[in-house]
């Protein structure tokens, strides 16, 4: 493509990255599954370890078909480049290892989804990194979290499971008057329903396994640099800005004035960690993003049919959906995602009066939506966690947890959406018989 | 490391190498609302293959303090200043864009001072649009995409600055707010349009050149176009200088969209 003319989404998701093959003229992007990559020669080879020229090396570091989902990903945020992962959760984790260690401290919204808050409660707890969860709404709380040895605010741009909307522009405010960047997870939202980076985040990552790739095929992640923090300026990521004796004595941030976080990342994290991404799912995710606003349209509108369907039906006590107007995040949805709360995103919960065993009954009578434990899918799915992942809680414990004994988790498909609603149509029926 | 210059700290990239006053020196000054960074795959090249590298962020720049050139016969009062206070005999100067004019102009007062003179992506005169000039002081933002609309050329860049995976669009836009940034006193951003615009001295400069001189133009560049290159090429070789001419197929930043064809260029002039 000859030209720059500042291309819109549509064009960057189908050609950012990638330009027919210049080798084979192959027009879609090769797989290509390779681990290594020959060299020119001796000082071919030094040069490309030390930074000198760029190229690829081993693929856990780098390789073609992963560095056009990079790009692409990068050209969708607005960011200056990105890394991919074997999955979201080692996003997470590469983003948290290269800016902090041992003693370090992180400020994160309550509303997560479980692995993330799995990995910051418990797991990286034990390899001496504290958070504190702070609602996301509760602005005071989070300046009043920050420490001294604070180094990162994170939150989800709509957060697991009500679909709070996080006030990226005023999370990011204090994140940034207290010298530490913010990290958002947008893989409900995608870069089509919100530009966390427009609104000042300076961090995001993805899991791509979600409506990127959006089929249900492959594991992946990817994490997305702003290039707009200023560790220098910061003073608190020795990491990024002082000579770093595992890669040559770099100094990163001298390296780069806006790219120290990915070149760290990459040349450590994924080095030492290896939680790099297959070359093939790479590509299978790309295949998705080619047609990603086709199909988080159709997500949308689908989305919104249900959500009306179920907020007039009589067996169901509350939909959680920024559609609605009594929900806490319907002014602050219209206010940063893209299409105002329609943009909310496709998965969301809603309570069925009743019991635990209504709400099996009612899991267990849909034909179309499929039951198991993921979202974003171009299928619709279901989950009923007081009968599955909260199985073991007492019904005092979900409450606590913002879950009732009725919860259902739903993620809205590309199907009909008259035949989505006659499925639900016909599962809460089953359900008002089981409690009958 | 931290060089003063006149009086002001100023901030040179030395490739990940210590400096060393000894071996032969190549100086790199970058263009309008950029810095060091741009330079960072030849300047790392370089300082690791037997040069002595300093990539400097101009005065009032980044890194740098001190007042930001106005024009570009200040600036380069301030490269000479440069090698003196880095005890520097003799120096290739390498320049991009607005740093292209002030590296010949440099090399006109330096005169066999100067090793090489490397011109990538230059212009004579280097007009800029009142337009863009305006929009510069006024919305900045917007004047800043309007320059990477102009300077890329591709959707899909080589492996760049940052590796596999950067997008080059978003790194000069994140680079070039932040240079903005880093001087709240000066919109630098202005002033280096202004200082390109209002230079009349490059056939005169070219004139005083004693050095060989390679032309490192981008076939698709839209803010520096080759054919405002002919001018300055025509004095040169008039002028009986050895003048090399090398066209990359990509646009005004050849650094990050052809950096392995600006290095082999580069490396290739600088050995002769």
């Amino acid at each position: 493509m000859s030209g720059y003319s500042d291309p819109g989404f549509d064009t960057l998701a189908l050609h950012a990255g990638a330009a027919p093959d210049p080798a084979t003229g192959a027009r879609a992007v090769p797989i290509h599954l390779t681990t290594s990559f020959v060299f020119e020669s001796s000082d071919h080879a030094a040069a490309l370890f030390n930074l000198e020229r760029a190229g690829h090396v081993y693929s856990r570091i780098s390789n073609p078909t992963n560095a056009v989902f990079e790009q692409r990903m990068a050209a969708l945020e607005g960011g200056i480049g990105a890394i991919a992962t074997a999955s979201g959760q080692a996003a997470l984790h590469l983003s948290v290892a290269t800016l902090m260690g041992a003693g370090s401290h992180i400020v994160a919204s309550t509303a997560l989804y479980g692995g993330s808050q799995n990995l910051l409660h418990y797991t990286m707890r034990r390899f001496g990194i504290e958070t504190t969860f702070v609602k996301p709404g509760d602005i005071d709380g989070w300046r009043a979290a920050v420490r001294p040895n604070t180094k990162l605010f994170f939150g989800e741009t709509v957060g697991n499971p009500g679909l709070d909307v996080l006030d990226i522009p005023t999370v990011s405010q204090i994140a940034h008057e207290a010298g530490v960047p913010l990290l958002v997870d947008s893989t409900l939202t995608t870069p089509y329903l919100i530009k966390p980076f427009e609104l000042g985040a300076d961090l995001v990552y993805h899991s791509a396994t979600k409506f990127l790739s959006g089929h249900g095929t492959v594991i992946g992640g990817v994490v997305v640099d702003a290039g707009s923090f200023d560790w220098e300026k910061s003073g608190r990521f020795p990491e990024l800005t002082e000579a770093y004796a595992g890669f040559h004595n770099m100094v990163f941030s001298e390296e780069s004035t806006v790219g120290a976080f990915l070149l760290r990342a990459r040349r450590e994290g994924l080095r030492d960690f290896g939680a790099c991404l297959s070359p093939h799912s790479a590509w299978l995710i790309l295949q998705g993003i080619e047609t990603l606003s086709l199909r988080m349209d159709r997500h949308m509108g689908n989305t919104e049919k249900v959500v009306q369907f179920l907020a007039s039906h009589p067996l169901v006590s509350r939909v959680g959906h920024p559609l609605l107007e009594s929900h806490p995040s319907h002014a602050l949805a219209g206010k940063l995602l893209r299409f105002g709360a329609k943009g909310a995103g496709s998965v969301f919960s809603f309570d069925i009066k009743g019991s635990r065993e209504q709400g099996k009954a009612f899991i267990e009578a849909l034909k179309i939506f499929s039951h198991l434990a993921n979202v974003g899918d171009c299928r619709s799915l279901v989950i009923h966690p007081a009968s599955t992942t909260h199985f073991r809680m007492s019904d005092e414990a979900l409450a606590a947890g913002g879950i009732g004994p009725g919860t259902i988790r739903l993620s809205i498909g590309l199907e009909d959406a008259d035949d989505l609603i006659d499925d639900l149509k016909r599962a809460l029926k089953a359900a008002e018989k089981a409690g009958a | 490391m931290i060089i003063n210059v006149n009086g002001a700290p100023t901030y040179c990239y030395t490739g990940g190498k210590p400096f060393d006053a000894a071996k032969p020196t190549v100086v790199f000054i970058h263009g309008v609302l950029n810095d060091h960074s741009v330079w960072i795959l030849q300047s790392r090249y370089l300082a690791h293959h037997g040069w002595n590298v300093l990539a400097v962020d101009l005065p009032g720049h980044c890194k740098s303090e001190g007042e930001a050139p106005a024009s570009v016969e200040a600036a380069a009062d301030f490269v000479a200043a440069l090698l003196d206070a880095a005890g520097v005999q003799k120096a290739a100067l390498v320049g991009h864009s607005w740093g292209s004019l002030i590296a010949l102009e440099a090399a006109a007062r330096l005169k066999d001072r100067v090793s090489h003179l490397v011109l990538v992506g230059v212009a004579y005169p280097m007009k800029v649009s009142p337009a863009l000039i305006e929009a510069s002081l006024n919305e900045p933002e917007k004047a800043l995409k309007m320059v990477n609309v102009f300077s890329r050329s591709t959707l899909a860049a080589p492996p760049s600055a940052l590796g596999p995976g950067t997008w080059v669009y978003g790194a000069s836009m994140a680079l070039g707010r932040r240079v903005l940034r880093s001087n709240s006193a000066v919109n630098v951003f202005y002033r280096g349009f202004v200082a390109c615009d209002t230079y009349t001295g490059g056939e005169a400069a070219m004139a005083q050149v004693t050095c060989p001189v390679l032309f490192l133009l981008g076939g698709q560049d839209q803010m520096t176009q080759p054919k405002a290159a002919q001018g300055l090429i025509s004095a040169a070789r008039a002028k009986g200088l050895r003048v090399l001419v090398t066209s990359v197929p990509v646009g005004h930043h050849q650094m990050t969209e052809a950096p392995e064809e600006t290095l082999v260029a580069m490396r290739s002039f600088l050995a002769t």
